[in-house]
């Protein structure tokens, strides 16, 4: 408000100036000031012209930097906001916001004022993955990269409480696929690690990939959707005797049915 | 001392020595002492069969050796003479008294003495004839109180073959079993060993000659197929194969290698299948009813189906007492982690056999339904399994295998005498054999990977 003020203080002084000097013989005491006219039109002089005012490149990361370029006639002062400040009319300024900044370019000059706005957009490095509506992942891609694997313990085929939300994201990935698709169906596989029976564990991971439909299908997932099958030990990811490699291969594994 | 006198009896029921062995004339075998039989190595005339001989004798050899019933005397402690023909011992006893003493070896009496102290004595020879391998064996026990040769000769017989190695192999197996056959031990000639194998780069079902000749690939899905076993009559083998993508039970003919009809019921798993010892009927886990699989019985077309079990944990690995057919064992969860149970053909009288510790898997009869072979970790790490041989009644344990690698899946051969058991020790799992007392232990496979053998009865 206060620059608002001054600049029509100004104004009026520049008015008052221009009045006296444009009369040649005395005249009697002036009325009182005339109200300030509008800004445009009526003001003497033209208004100063912004040529451009533009931003170079307009989309940068944290920490690059964008040139900000103007070209402006007929302004007595220029001015940037973002702390920049007075400027010469015509001008080049490199910044380094942190954040996405419009510029404000005010210019003054006897004709008034004339303003532009020129937009830096800050991207945060390193970019994450295309967001655009234009390329949504494929069911292929949801399948493999955000249906994950519960794990399980040795002789159990239980969810574990540190497995909920895997599964809670498995069971939104998996709703995903059944929208994109309402003929796509997912197998559930059941494994187990090398330790105990073929035998057994033929029907330990049956236990397993069964107990994992449930849960989905208790938390909204179609369960005629998903299909089970146990591959006990035959299918191991990793054959190393480590407990490690044990606890990969106790899961139950998303694929496409076939 | 208790393992020493389960031992000693265990032998009695699978040897079925003592009581019914077959005593030679009178000879008294002390009660657990292995008899002491020296077959020394046959030697033969004509151009091709001598050539063969190494092959009998090593083969003759290995039988013996690889039979809990006798003790095969090392050759290093023969006498130096060796007689060929009746006609040589004969000769010995004639000359028992002549000065000097003849080198000896043509007179039992010399077998008996030190340092052989050999209880009986198998001689012979082989030949050509008519474009066949020939060999004359005999049998003869060395004990002092029979004088005549007559009496002391046990057996006599002529063995022919082929003019090649089958035909050498086959005369000393058939040479090697008439011995046993003198202590009860039955003979394993024509018996088979179904198996799994991922020579080929997928598991498939195997089968070969009990002593690992003759390998030879029944399946050909390229699939995961595995868990075989056999009918008793010996013509029919079950597996589970993942050919339609699920674990699914499928019959093959022994006889043409060719599938049988079998209704898999609608289930997540079909799996595990025993027959009845008429073969007419199978016990397998299903997951039919949903939940845990449990145990059902059927025709054995899959027909017919009924549930057995219904005890909501893991049935698995059911097999049908061969000889009475009245109860099975099978591996359950009923008490947490795996245990060997039984109980009778209704599913109900379910015990434990297994003492609960470890994980007991595995369980195979011996054919006279007396003991289980099982699988058990006992009290070391899981996975680390051992054979261990129980009597049903008394629950008595006996491990027969220690420091070998992982071993599983014993399976008892029809003579009661021999199991058959995958041992993995390094990468691959191979199959072995062993004396029912885990002695004799040697390889059948070598080529890949190689899993759950079971012994097949020769075709009845």
């Amino acid at each position: 408000m206060m620059t608002k003020q001054k600049v029509t203080l100004a104004l009026m002084a520049v008015l008052v100036l221009g009045m006296s000097a444009g009369c040649k013989k005395k005249i009697p005491p002036p009325p009182p000031a005339a109200p300030a006219p509008l800004p445009d039109n009526t003001a003497p002089g033209p208004k100063p012209a912004i040529g451009y005012f533009s931003a170079e490149p307009t989309t940068v990361t944290v920490g690059q930097p964008s040139s900000l370029r103007w070209s402006v006639t007929d302004a007595t002062s220029v001015k940037i906001d973002n702390n920049i400040g007075d400027v010469s009319p015509n001008g080049r300024r490199g910044v380094y916001p942190t954040a996405t900044t419009t510029y404000h370019l005010t210019a003054t000059g006897p004709g008034g004022t004339s303003e532009a706005d020129a937009t830096v957009t800050v991207s945060s490095p390193p970019a994450p993955a295309p967001i655009p509506t234009a390329s949504q992942p494929t069911i292929q891609e949801i399948l493999a990269k955000q249906v994950q694997d519960i794990h399980f313990d040795y002789d159990k085929s239980e969810i574990r409480g540190e497995d909920q939300a895997i599964l809670q994201g498995d069971a939104s990935a998996l709703k995903t696929v059944f929208q994109m698709d309402s003929n796509f169906v997912v197998t559930i596989e059941g494994h187990c690690d090398e330790r105990g029976s073929a035998e057994y564990n033929l029907a330990l991971g049956d236990r397993r990939a069964a107990a994992t439909k449930d849960a989905l299908i208790a938390l909204g997932v179609p369960g005629d959707k998903l299909k089970t099958v146990s591959f006990g030990k035959e299918r191991p990811i990793c054959t190393e005797p480590t407990e490690d490699c044990y606890q990969r291969n106790r899961r139950a594994h998303f694929s496409a049915a076939q | 001392m208790r393992t020493f006198t389960l031992s000693l009896s265990f032998l009695l029921a699978v040897g079925v020595a003592s009581a019914q062995t077959q005593q030679l004339n009178g000879v008294v075998i002390k009660g657990g002492e292995k008899p002491i039989v020296a077959v020394p190595d046959f030697r033969a005339t004509g151009t091709t069969a001598p050539s063969l001989m190494a092959v009998f004798n090593s083969t003759v050899q290995s039988d013996l050796q690889s039979s809990p019933q006798i003790k095969f005397l090392p050759k290093t402690l023969y006498p130096l003479r060796i007689p060929q023909v009746p006609a040589d011992l004969a000769a010995g006893e004639a000359a028992a008294n002549a000065r000097p003493a003849p080198t000896p070896g043509y007179r039992l009496a010399d077998w008996a003495a030190a340092p052989a102290n050999a209880n009986y004595l198998g001689i012979g020879y082989g030949a050509e004839d008519r474009g066949l391998f020939v060999v004359f064996g005999y049998f003869y026990t060395t004990s002092a109180t029979i004088t005549d040769l007559q009496q002391a000769q046990a057996f006599g017989k002529v063995y022919t073959g082929s003019l090649d190695q089958a035909g050498a192999v086959d005369a000393a197996h058939h040479y090697a079993a008439d011995i046993l056959a003198q202590f009860g031990g039955q003979s394993l000639i024509g018996s088979r060993i179904v198996f799994v194998s991922n020579r080929t780069g997928s598991k498939e079902i195997w089968v070969m000659n009990w002593d690992g000749s003759d390998q030879h690939q029944i399946t050909k899905y390229n699939s995961i197929s595995t868990f075989p076993s056999v009918s008793p009559d010996g013509h029919i083998v079950a597996f589970t194969t993942y050919a339609s993508g699920y674990p699914a039970i499928q019959l093959f003919s022994l006889d043409t290698n060719r599938k049988l009809p079998f209704y898999n019921q609608r289930a997540s798993m079909n799996a595990f299948v025993s027959f009845t010892p008429d073969s007419k009927q199978v016990v397998f886990s299903s997951t039919a009813a949903g939940g845990a699989a449990q145990l059902y019985i059927a025709n054995a077309d899959g027909t017919g189906f009924r549930r057995l079990t219904n005890s909501g944990v893991i049935e698995v690995e059911a097999k049908i007492n061969p000889k009475t057919g009245l109860d099975l064992v099978d591996v359950s969860g009923r008490s947490g982690l795996p245990q060997v149970y039984k109980m009778n053909m209704e599913g109900t009288d379910v015990q434990r056999l297994s003492a609960g510790t470890g994980e007991a898997t595995n369980p195979s009869w011996s054919p006279d339904g007396t003991h289980i072979a099982f699988a058990w970790t006992k009290g070391f790490e899981p996975g680390n399994y051992n054979i261990f041989v129980m009597d049903v009644i008394t629950r008595d344990t006996l491990q027969l295998t220690a420091n070998e690698g992982r071993n599983e899946n014993p399976c008892w051969a029809p003579d009661g005498a021999h199991i058959v058991y995958a041992s993995k020790r390094g990468a691959q799992s191979q199959i072995w054999v062993m004396n029912a007392d885990g002695t004799g232990k040697h390889p059948l496979t070598q080529t890949g990977s190689n899993e759950k053998p079971v012994w097949v009865n020769a075709e009845k």
